[in-house]
């Protein structure tokens, strides 16, 4: 609906044209377009909480939640040394200096349901940039338009989902926005803001590092074009004194900019561009071939130096190589072989192609139509426009999460392309024809070039206009039905993809009303009711945070994955047999596990999907005790059914899933609807664990673990006691079992 | 941040040494005579020696020079001074409070390039680079960042 507003201001309606002529006019026409773009861009955030109700959505928000409330309640000096016993355990986290900060900061001050307020800012800010780019306002207006709507990044800022990416995308187009203007303007001041704004960047987003490479390589490839100015020594040293001391302020950041890689380019630059800054000051005293000579032996020799420097230091150990996050961007192959944590994260997943359509729809293919418009007119911007775009485009085909980074320059890129598109056949007046030969455009323009043999053609404007009104109608007709088609995609999207917490799950009933499944909820109050204040529950690191946040429960590993040996304990405890768990749990002080487990629903993303990261990540640690291939059958098959292989049905993760799972069904019936499989009759046996809460789908099972003995037996022993078996030999034929202690 | 900083200040230090090496190996002599009367100066850059693009540059910064941008330059020359001087400390005795380090030498890095910004945007020459920012402007920005620049570094330093 935004979008046939704003295409309004340039309709061809001549009355409509006369109308707006007058310069207030269409500064207020403007605003008012803008905040209808915000308000649209907020309501489309708000059908989560139309559709289910206000709650906090995935993983992630639920930390950051519960982060805020402690700020809150505890004061910000507090804050930064908050040492959080209650993850982790029984490590803890050091909370305060592990954290970006910029989000929490940000919610104290203002109401709970701002993620979709930022979505307006970030219209605006996409605005400005698009501004910078092109005189024709009407791009920055349908830039605005899609920034709000575009599915992209919807997903990341529903209401609901409490999470840095959200306030991060609006600093990150701001601060590409003061970028330009500092490198138009030659302004230390706008640099200075640029710098501040990056700051707040680095202390909302991990991601800051993109722009840490983004704008060195802009100032890089400017220098390599011969496009070097004062104004860019003015900015860009500006932005980097201010902005690398503004990131250090944040203690998870700290040294890093001296001492890592991914900050390695910005600095390199920096130097350069002092070099350059001097070359360029002594040519005015030069003759041109000896400041040439000078110029190109003196540049080379120590840039290559300064490479050769980086290198040396790396490999000495001064600077640390490149980590193995940002590595794994390179090497794509990277992240499964040596961090299979990084490679579980379903957001780290290559992006697969449909998806860009279904993120970007229309605006993927005016994209580079938009950059082609770059190419034409290319000042310093253009070039901004055209590195951003090659840049985030090789990223968001690498990892499915940094789609985020790439949305702004393709709502930017496609409005150029769709008001450049509209502009040419929405003006009413048909251009006058003087001479026979300036009909044809192309015509004109290959005579011109003719003439004057020595420009390029692209600096010569052809004359371009259209007659006919029946082709002006065609086209824009077309387009306005392209532009609201955009607006239908955009809505379905967001309210069916990315509008479903979760936490809570939606499905419908045969006669199509909604049925909420809120099996999440209903586990961790149990948890919150029916266990101690400090019981331990260990479950995989997914549901850390949530057990966090709403059951309000120490956990063994959350979502913060920073100690990779801890989640490969969990690991291996889930992945081995009960009598190598055990103790791993004991010494753990492990009271509860929780198991996710979606066979009688059909619910996909539950554990046992999961579970071959698991063990993958603790064969890692311990390749002597998991191996995967034991989790296969000879046939190479991942299987759950009778045919599972001896490994996988003695570990815990199976048991826990299975247990009793066959009494549901009547004999032979026993069926798992995600994998599609036929069970066995007679499901496994649990010795240390006692089964305690199983939620009303059974999506949530949680167990309580058993103490020792009472007459110092072993458990299976105890159990095969409880149920009524003498003690046989059998028990004795496993042998003496000694405790694993590692 | 210290070794590319270095290396420009080396950049600058090296273009004499250098130009007296290649004089002596190729230009001998027509090289010896323009050292010393000034006038000569004129018949060296003719000749391609390396040894006149010092001279020139100096002549040449002393002729176009006004005096308040030469009392920019003398601060920078300052900043650089200091600079050297704790990355030379850093070396020598160890980088142990490392904030302190960091924020100081960042200080006189930040400082230099802002004053380097200030004489960019004030120099005659590099009028049209800057059409909106007038001397004034220009000194208010570089106030502006100056604060900026030394609150971080206080608030770095522990």
């Amino acid at each position: 609906m935004a979008v046939a507003t704003a295409t309004d201001s340039s309709s061809p309606m001549q009355t409509l044209a006369d109308f707006g002529k007058s310069k207030s006019l269409r500064t207020l026409l403007r605003v008012l377009i803008l905040c209808f773009i915000a308000g649209a861009a907020v309501s489309s955030r708000l059908f989560s909480v139309i559709r289910f109700e206000s709650i906090i959505h995935e993983f992630d928000p639920w930390f950051n939640f519960r982060a805020t409330k402690y700020l809150i309640a505890n004061g910000f000096y507090d804050f930064w040394d908050w040492f959080d016993d209650r993850t982790w355990h029984p490590l803890g986290r050091v909370t305060g200096g592990t954290l970006y900060p910029g989000l929490m900061v940000t919610s104290e001050t203002f109401a709970s349901c701002w993620p979709p307020a930022f979505s307006g800012l970030t219209a605006f800010a996409a605005y400005l940039l698009t501004n910078e780019m092109t005189t024709n306002t009407s791009a920055g207006l349908l830039a605005a338009a899609f920034m709000g709507i575009t599915p992209g990044y919807i997903s990341r800022s529903v209401a609901g989902s409490y999470d840095n990416e959200a306030i991060a995308i609006f600093l990150l187009v701001f601060t590409f926005y003061l970028w330009i203007r500092a490198l138009k303007l030659g302004s230390v001041l706008w640099g200075a803001l640029c710098a501040l704004f990056y700051g707040y960047m680095v202390a909302s987003w991990g991601g800051y590092a993109f722009i840490t490479c983004l704008v060195p390589l802009h100032a890089f490839v400017l220098i390599c074009m011969g496009r070097y100015s004062t104004r860019l020594y003015v900015s860009y040293t500006t932005w980097y004194a201010l902005g690398t001391l503004a990131s250090m302020q944040i203690p998870f950041v700290g040294f890093l900019p001296v001492r890592t890689s991914e900050h390695m380019p910005a600095l390199g630059i920096f130097g350069f561009l002092q070099l350059v800054a001097f070359i360029y000051y002594i040519r005015s005293s030069l003759s041109g071939a000896q400041f040439k000579a000078f110029l190109f032996v003196g540049l080379g020799a120590v840039f290559g130096l300064a490479l050769l420097a980086l290198v040396a230091m790396t490999s000495a150990g001064y600077i640390a190589p490149w980590s193995g996050r940002f590595y794994s961007l390179w090497d794509t192959g990277y992240a499964k072989i040596h961090i299979p944590i990084i490679a579980s994260v379903s957001e780290h997943q290559p992006t697969a192609w449909p998806a860009f359509f279904f993120d970007l729809n229309l605006l993927i293919w005016l994209f580079p139509a938009g950059v082609y418009l770059c190419f034409q007119d290319l000042k310093d911007e253009h070039v901004f426009v055209v590195v951003y775009a090659l840049f985030g485009s090789y990223f968001a085909g690498v990892m499915v999460r940094l789609m985020l980074t790439l949305t702004p320059i393709v709502c930017v890129a496609a409005a150029m392309a769709a008001s450049q598109l509209l502009s040419t056949f929405l003006s009413v007046k048909s251009p006058v024809a003087k001479d026979p030969e300036q009909e044809d455009a192309t015509d004109v323009s290959s005579k011109k070039i003719k003439q004057n043999a020595g420009s390029l053609r692209s600096t010569n404007s052809p004359y371009v206009g259209v007659y006919s009104f029946m082709s002006k109608g065609l086209v824009s007709g077309i387009m306005t039905i392209y532009l609201l088609l955009f607006v239908l995609h955009c809505t379905w999207v967001t309210s069916n993809a990315y509008s479903s917490p979760s936490v809570v799950l939606a499905s419908r009933m045969p006669d199509g009303s909604q049925h909420i499944i809120d099996d999440y909820r209903e586990a961790y109050q149990w948890l919150r009711q029916n266990t101690k204040e400090d019981a331990k529950i260990m479950s995989w690191w997914d549901y850390g945070y949530q057990i966090g946040g709403m059951a309000d429960r120490p956990t063994l590993v959350d979502n913060n994955t920073w100690n990779n040996t801890h989640i490969a304990t969990v690991g291996k405890a889930m992945s081995s047999s009960e009598e190598v768990s055990y103790p791993i749990m004991r010494q753990h002080e492990v009271d509860y596990v929780l198991v996710v487990f979606g066979g009688l629903l059909g619910y996909s993303g539950d554990d046992i999907n999961k579970f071959l990261w698991m063990v993958r990540i603790a064969e890692g640690i311990w390749p002597d005790e998991v191996s995967e291939r034991k989790f296969f059958t000879p046939r190479g098959e991942y299987r759950v059914d009778g045919e599972a292989t001896e490994t996988m049905k003695n570990s815990l993760m199976y048991k826990m899933s299975y247990y009793n799972y066959h009494t549901l069904f009547p004999p032979g019936q026993a069926q798992d609807r995600v994998r599609g499989v036929r069970l066995p009759d007679t499901g496994p046996v649990l010795n240390t664990l006692d089964e305690a809460f199983t939620s009303e789908n059974w999506i949530i099972r949680i167990y309580k673990v058993k103490d020792l003995d009472n007459v110092g037996r072993d458990h299976a022993a105890a159990a095969s006691f409880d149920r009524g078996h003498k003690k046989k030999k059998a028990i004795k034929k496993r042998g003496p079992r000694t405790l694993r202690v590692d | 941040m210290a070794p590319k900083k270095s290396q420009t200040k080396d950049a600058s230090a090296a273009a004499p040494v250098v130009t007296t090496g290649t004089t002596a190996s190729a230009v001998p002599a027509v090289s010896a005579p323009s050292k010393k009367p000034s006038s000569a100066a004129v018949a060296a850059k003719s000749s391609d020696a390396w040894s006149s693009v010092a001279t020139n540059i100096l002549s040449h910064y002393q002729k176009t020079t006004p005096q308040r941008t030469k009392l920019i330059d003398l601060f920078m020359a300052f900043l650089v001074v200091v600079g050297g001087l704790q990355f030379v400390y850093c070396v020598v005795a160890g980088n142990y409070p490392f904030n302190a380090f960091l924020s100081g030498f960042s200080a006189t890095v930040g400082q230099f390039v802002l004053t380097a910004s200030l004489r960019i945007q004030t120099t005659e020459a590099n009028k049209a680079d800057f059409p909106s920012v007038s001397p004034e402007r220009a000194f208010a920005d570089y106030v502006v960042g100056s604060l900026i620049l030394h609150f971080f570094c206080v608030n770095f330093i522990n």
